[in-house]
């Protein structure tokens, strides 16, 4: 029964990748961090994630800091910020993130303070998009490992 | 070109030959813990720094290594800086560019010695590429 269990959680787990997949949310990239873990590192896409998530963050509160200047003009550094939002989110297969950073990059290339504005707030909806999704993905990874760990002990019985 | 260091928890590759040895230079965390776990996985010991001047001074300590992987826009020495720099100091190693930058800056990248540019992120598929052609040059 928890064998089963843990085959419908496995189950789950597909299903929400493959729709990631789908919607362009995720890209092939993330399939690379998961053929990087095994049992001498079988946290290494949830450790990777975490530090994405972490750093992102205060990418964000920068670039909104920035943007909120009263006397705003330091596009260079707006770039900057980007240009690390760019490598650390397509290092991780974050398909739609990437994408709206590049486009954010190109209105601050233009000295667009509208359109990078317009851009955060895009960026921001799709990073908290994405974060949520890949919490739900670590749950039903950490609930089917639960579920695939009490199988176990009944076997032996 | 690039000795192999001695005594330091060498990984078993699981099918090379020799083991080659990586220096992974990158600013950003995620970035050096992805190629850190590319290189594992493909046999390869590696070590990492977070910018130029750290990559030149693990040189000038005596350490060498087949390969370095170089991002380009990194804190107090870019890789472009510092990719002048070991090659000034006669460093031979095979250093690939691994950055997200514009046409120019990676033709500048190619000036400054780099023997390849890859854009970022790194693939198994690539990397594979990669040390199949040092390898082949050992």
């Amino acid at each position: 029964m928890l064998g089963f269990g843990a085959d419908l959680l496995w189950a789950d787990m597909n299903r929400l990748l493959a729709f990631l997949f789908h919607q362009g949310v995720l890209d092939e990239q993330f399939l690379q961090l998961q053929q990087l873990q095994d049992h001498t590192s079988p946290n290494f896409v949830s450790e990777v994630v975490n530090i994405y998530f972490h750093e992102s963050e205060k990418l964000l509160n920068n670039l909104r800091s920035l943007l909120m200047e009263r006397e705003f003009s330091d596009y260079k550094k707006i770039e900057i910020h980007l240009n690390q939002f760019i490598g650390s989110s397509s290092s991780i297969g974050a398909k739609r993130v990437t994408s709206v950073c590049i486009a954010f990059r190109a209105a601050s290339e233009q000295d667009n303070r509208a359109g990078c504005l317009r851009a955060l707030e895009m960026l921001e909806h799709e990073y908290c998009y994405l974060k949520n999704k890949l919490h739900e993905l670590f749950q039903i990874e950490q609930q089917r490992a639960l579920a695939a760990g009490v199988r176990y002990p009944m076997q032996h019985q | 070109m690039g000795n192999q260091e001695k005594g330091k928890g060498l990984m078993e590759p699981e099918n090379s030959a020799e083991k080659l040895t990586a220096l992974v230079v990158d600013d950003d965390k995620l970035v050096r813990m992805i190629h850190q776990g590319l290189l594992k996985r493909a046999g390869v010991k590696n070590e990492a720094v977070k910018n130029g001047k750290e990559a030149v001074d693990i040189h000038y300590s005596g350490q060498r290594f087949d390969i370095i992987l170089m991002d380009n826009e990194m804190p107090i020495m870019t890789g472009i800086e510092a990719t002048k720099k070991l090659r000034s100091m006669g460093i031979l190693s095979r250093i690939i560019g691994v950055s997200s930058c514009t046409e120019a800056e990676k033709q500048e990248f190619m000036k400054a010695g780099i023997d390849d540019y890859q854009v970022k992120p790194l693939t198994i598929g690539v990397l594979n590429s990669i040390l199949d052609v040092v390898k082949a040059s050992k």
